[in-house]
């Protein structure tokens, strides 16, 4: 009696931590606090749920930021070098952090396909790192913290020879 | 000691023999339009098994030259004769062949052995009452001693006096190629190879972690020019394929590549980005001093000297897509050669200086073509997958190119006039940027 009676505190303050763990944590790593809201939940088979976390704007696009910077190619179409639309966000998360941080290098390498001659995607390669370099630099990124190596079409992501691996070797890469 | 030779000896043999499969030729078009001729088995005046046999070396370059296609020796008239004294003409009569090869290898000393061979005109012995000596059907006629290390390196020879009596143009089979080999999975994938034109006695000048690139020869055959990323950055280097004494020759911010040596070998035409694009420039070999040979904001690479070493082939994107053009070192002009299809990239210039060979690009799909200068009539030689690096035999005879074969990048050849097709399959991983040596 007295031990079901604890049981059932327990099983309404644990959620209660959870959520307090989770509004006084400022890292990233768990945002909806569900790893423990499942600890409360290992009692006789019920499952809580809790609220998301309450991160300031800041904290959340300091986020965001940092799962941006965790993509690290941006892809270009067929023959070309400019930067698309869709990397644009991937690359202002580049550009904040390398501004923020002017004592961090980053090499950019420049890739393309297999179609066309070696040395004319050797050529092609560094096009599109330049492209990525001019991105970041008017940003505010410093020319001292980028260096370029175009590898052409000699390290290839995909080797599948299809449309598809095609588009994955069309890549400029940042290498910190 | 004597074991640890006999173990050397394995090794060797173990290390050559995935080597040379790593090259078989597969002759995939073209053998209905060669000439027959006949190559009869040299015949072995000494005892125990002839050490190798030549006639196989030289039936064998007959056919990859792909103007001849050697009968089958088990159905010809004759075997077993050694020279022109034992050719009986009214024996051969039904055969249609224009020339027979017949030979003896004959052991003469320590290590050494008496080749000799005769090459036989069939047309003028079956044309018969014409004939009023059998002298007068000899086209040529040689002997050589030679060492058993030599055994190939002759039947090559054979090979380079028969083509030229029978066509006129020298033989290019006493040549060599050199590639880059790539094993994706390894640690350290790229090698740079060279082997004889056929593949055999292939040899490693240089294994690294990072890409290998656009091996190019000098004009003595003696050293390479490439491309290497060992650095994490493009460098140029001239390698001594004897001495493997390497040079690095060029070293610029960015790009440093598709090194061509010059007619005369002091001086290297290259693709540098160091004052923005990639640019034309010329290096010279001893005192690195470089010159600047063009300035346009769109891309500019692949340069190829002309025969006369006053002016080079490039590839440029400056007219939108990228052609080939030519430019003159004194003065600078530059003239447009190319306007079919929608790229054409890549060129040299053949060693006649009358055409030019490339990669072009129609309809998406990228093949070797080849240009006269003079009328503009330009054909598209392959019907291969993504062709690249196409590089012409001394002779002119034959391209050697890179081209994608059930999703692997292979070597394969075309004859100058498209009408023989050849492949060259790799055992392990893939290969590509070929480069034909000069004659050697």
């Amino acid at each position: 009696m007295e031990l079901n009676k604890l049981l059932k505190t327990l099983l309404v303050v644990a959620p209660i931590f959870a959520l307090g763990a989770c509004s006084s944590t400022d890292s990233a790593s768990d945002a909806s606090g569900s790893e423990s809201g499942m600890d409360g939940g290992s009692y006789g088979g019920v499952e809580t749920g809790s609220a998301a976390g309450m991160m300031t704007a800041e904290e959340q696009a300091r986020m965001k930021q940092e799962q941006l910077r965790r993509e690290n190619v941006i892809y270009f179409d067929f023959d070309r070098s400019e930067v698309s639309p869709q990397s644009e966000e991937t690359l202002m998360a580049h550009g904040n952090y390398l501004v923020e941080n002017p004592s961090v290098r980053i090499l950019i390498e420049g890739h393309s396909d297999e179609r066309g001659t070696p040395e004319y995607n050797v050529a092609l390669g560094e096009r599109r790192a330049k492209a990525v370099a001019k991105y970041l630099q008017s940003m505010g990124v410093q020319p001292s913290q980028m260096s370029i190596v175009s590898y052409g079409e000699e390290k290839p992501q995909d080797l599948s020879r299809t449309d598809e691996g095609f588009s994955m070797n069309r890549r400029a890469v940042l290498v910190y | 000691m004597k074991r640890i030779l006999k173990w050397a000896v394995l090794l060797g043999a173990v290390l050559t023999v995935p080597a040379r499969a790593a090259l078989d030729i597969v002759i995939t078009e073209g053998v209905d339009a060669a000439r027959p001729i006949a190559v009869v088995p040299f015949v072995w005046q000494g005892t125990g098994p002839v050490p190798s046999q030549i006639s196989d070396v030289v039936a064998s370059d007959l056919t990859r030259s792909g103007t001849f296609k050697p009968l089958d020796p088990r159905g010809l008239p004759q075997s077993g004769i050694a020279s022109l004294a034992e050719f009986a003409p009214q024996q051969w009569s039904g055969i249609n062949a224009e020339a027979a090869v017949v030979g003896t290898i004959k052991p003469y000393g320590p290590d050494q052995y008496l080749v000799t061979f005769d090459l036989i005109d069939l047309i003028k012995a079956q044309a018969g009452q014409g004939v009023q000596n059998k002298q007068e059907l000899l086209l040529e006629s040689r002997q050589t001693v030679i060492t058993s290390a030599q055994f190939r390196q002759y039947g090559h020879r054979v090979s380079d006096i028969v083509y030229e009596k029978l066509t006129g143009i020298r033989g290019a089979f006493l040549t060599r190629i050199a590639y880059v080999l790539i094993n994706h999975g390894d640690k350290v994938p790229y090698r740079l190879m060279i082997a004889d034109y056929d593949g055999y006695n292939e040899q490693m000048l240089l294994r690294s972690p990072e890409p290998l690139m656009s091996p190019s020869w000098s004009p003595d055959g003696r050293r390479l020019a490439y491309v290497s990323f060992e650095n994490r950055k493009a460098e140029i280097f001239v390698q001594d394929i004897y001495s493997q004494n390497r040079v690095k020759v060029s070293s610029f911010p960015g790009i440093n590549g598709a090194p061509s040596f010059s007619p005369d070998g002091k001086t290297l035409a290259v693709t540098l980005s160091k004052d923005g694009q990639s640019e034309i420039y010329t290096i010279d070999i001893a005192t690195k001093t470089t010159r600047r040979i063009t300035n346009h904001y769109s891309i500019d690479t692949e340069p190829s000297w002309f025969p006369d070493g006053r002016s080079l082939l490039i590839t440029s994107e400056r007219g939108g897509r990228p052609q080939l053009y030519k430019v003159e070192l004194d003065s600078g002009k530059l003239t447009r050669l190319t306007f079919d299809g929608e790229w054409n990239l890549g060129g040299s210039i053949t060693p006649d200086g009358r055409h030019i060979v490339f990669v072009n690009r129609t309809n998406g799909k990228f093949n070797i073509a080849r240009m006269d200068l003079e009328t503009r009539f330009m054909q598209v030689l392959t019907s291969t997958r993504l062709d690249e690096s196409p590089s012409v035999a001394p002779n002119g005879t034959m391209v050697i190119y890179g081209t994608t074969h059930q999703g692997r990048q292979v070597l394969a050849a075309v004859s100058m006039d498209g009408r023989f097709k050849a492949r060259l399959p790799v055992g392990q991983g893939e290969v590509k940027s070929p480069s034909w040596s000069p004659f050697l």
